[in-house]
């Protein structure tokens, strides 16, 4: 029995948790636009979000990528199809590890961050501060922050994508001797716009907007006190890692299943 | 008498636990009005409540006529821009140079061109004896100077009701003694209204025309600060004179010290 009330009252708890946050971003976004004021606020958090997780990006993208080539090519090799390896290491890559890996390495990177900030700003009144002028937090603090998310994931996943198929390339075809003209052509011709890479982007955007969601509202609503936002900043890395593995499956699901 | 906020038998809780049972006060226009009590009693609750940062459970808190528990998210705005708040830790903006923090609401709420916003923001910093702090960065100040920047920020917008929540926390003599005196200066020269926040008897004391004391819910004591030394009241007297002991007890809630020892009762 009390299995079924601590189940009832968990559940309550996390539906109210998601109203609260829809409601959080919903006033965040939705509101007369200030684009002259949004401006120069976004393009600081997109240096913030973006510009500094391209470091971890570029080098976990490399890696991987000459992991996809080694591991592949020693697949591949036993059957003759070592000439698939162009398009195993960029299947891989574009519909599968760049939006995930990419989404895991921003939460961790600049999804508890953005938790850390704001748990803070919450901490030191400077978010009261803003209310108190008139300011609103949410279209002030939160909002800018979303947008960065929004617009970098995509592009950092893009960016892990492209940097892996050249790991897998410098792997397979100048270390394994793969010849190079197979590798790319046949990863060219297997490769499809729509199929693949529109389907790999859309995963990111969907990412994008649950991790930097996640790691708003816990930010937001992160008790004032250290203990609160180290728990919260860990709760924003467990749940957004969560969140992209469980809807990666239901993207796949749809998208290739 | 002129009052700028009122709030009339306002009662608020925080979960189960009663905060206010029914308190009832005045803050007349162009006077300091100093609130003090026990730690824990509400008094900077008093003042989210008078910021509509918190909405009472039922009673009015007007301010300058307006019921702010009634206002919409748009109208409260609105109506904050008269008013300003300093608060405890001062709340400045750490990625912000002291000139920019000084700069922000006149950035976010007026249209003036830049060389005039450079302007004002050096007379509020003039005003609180940082002109030469501007380029500095928050971590970069003392605690007594983080508390008259934030001050200086606090009147960019020249608002009617400045609310002072702890303000000589924390602070020696010298940043204290210059920010009682700015808080009266302020005061007369702008033409504000104070509502001053503290347990510094003796600074609040010497700068406020009207003290309110709270204790068990509600406002136990309210007048000049003459007429509170004279009051008959043993938690006014008590709080006043600073006694370990009295109708505020030292020690909590508690079974028998004896009973205690002995293991009878956990």
């Amino acid at each position: 029995m009390q299995f079924f009330v601590n189940l009832g009252r968990d559940t309550l708890n996390w539906l109210r948790g998601v109203g609260g946050a829809s409601i959080m971003l919903f006033q965040a976004l939705v509101g007369k636009p200030q684009p002259l004021k949004m401006f120069p606020l976004v393009m600081r958090q997109l240096y913030v979000v973006g510009v500094q997780s391209m470091l971890i990006i570029l080098i976990s993208g490399l890696f991987i990528g000459m992991v996809l080539g080694l591991q592949g090519y020693t697949i591949l090799v036993d059957f003759g199809a070592e000439q698939a390896l162009g398009p195993m290491v960029a299947l891989s890559l574009l519909r599968e590890l760049g939006p995930v890996v990419t989404a895991l390495l921003f939460a961790g990177r600049a999804g508890s961050a953005l938790t850390a900030e704001i748990g803070l700003m919450r901490a030191t009144e400077q978010l009261s501060s803003l209310e108190m002028m008139a300011v609103d937090p949410l279209r002030r603090v939160v909002a800018p922050r979303f947008w960065a998310g929004f617009i970098s994931m995509p592009l950092l996943a893009f960016m892990f994508s492209a940097v892996g198929i050249y790991g897998g390339y410098f792997v397979g075809v100048q270390w394994l001797g793969v010849d190079e003209g197979a590798f790319w052509s046949v990863m060219q011709s297997s490769v499809d716009w729509q199929h693949d890479v529109m389907n790999g982007f859309i995963k990111s955007v969907v990412f994008a907007v649950v991790v930097t969601w996640i790691a708003l509202y816990k930010g937001y609503t992160a008790a004032p006190t250290s203990p609160g936002i180290s728990a919260a900043t860990t709760q924003t890395v467990v749940y957004s890692s969560l969140a992209v593995l469980g809807l990666d499956f239901v993207l796949t699901a749809l998208m290739f299943g | 008498m002129d009052n700028l906020v009122e709030c009339h038998d306002v009662y608020f809780s925080r979960g189960d636990t009663p905060i206010y049972e029914g308190v009832s006060l005045h803050v007349p226009r162009g006077k300091v009005t100093a609130i003090m009590g026990p730690s824990g009693c509400g008094k900077t609750t008093l003042l989210r409540l008078i910021g509509g940062q918190l909405r009472a459970n039922r009673g009015q808190v007007l301010f300058a006529g307006q019921d702010i528990g009634k206002l919409n998210r748009s109208a409260l705005f609105e109506t904050r821009k008269r008013m300003s708040m300093l608060f405890q830790s001062g709340a400045l903006f750490s990625d912000l140079t002291v000139f920019e923090n000084v700069a922000f609401p006149l950035r976010e709420h007026t249209t003036l061109p830049e060389n005039i916003i450079q302007t004002v923001v050096k007379m509020k910093l003039e005003s609180v004896g940082l002109r030469g702090a501007g380029q500095l960065f928050p971590q970069e100040l003392s605690g007594g100077m983080a508390r008259r920047a934030a001050l200086a920020r606090s009147i960019a917008l020249d608002p009617e009701l400045i609310m002072y929540d702890e303000p000589f926390a924390g602070q020696d003599p010298i940043s204290m003694g210059m920010l009682v005196s700015l808080i009266k200066s302020l005061n007369e020269t702008l033409g504000l209204t104070s509502i001053v926040v503290s347990h510094d008897i003796h600074e609040v004391m010497s700068i406020a025309d009207q003290v309110c004391i709270m204790a068990n819910k509600t406002i136990v004591a309210q007048g000049s600060p003459e007429e509170l030394r004279a009051h008959e009241s043993p938690l006014v007297q008590q709080f006043l004179s600073g006694a370990s002991d009295g109708p505020v007890p030292f020690h909590y809630k508690a079974s028998t010290y004896h009973d205690d020892l002995l293991g009878v009762s956990r």
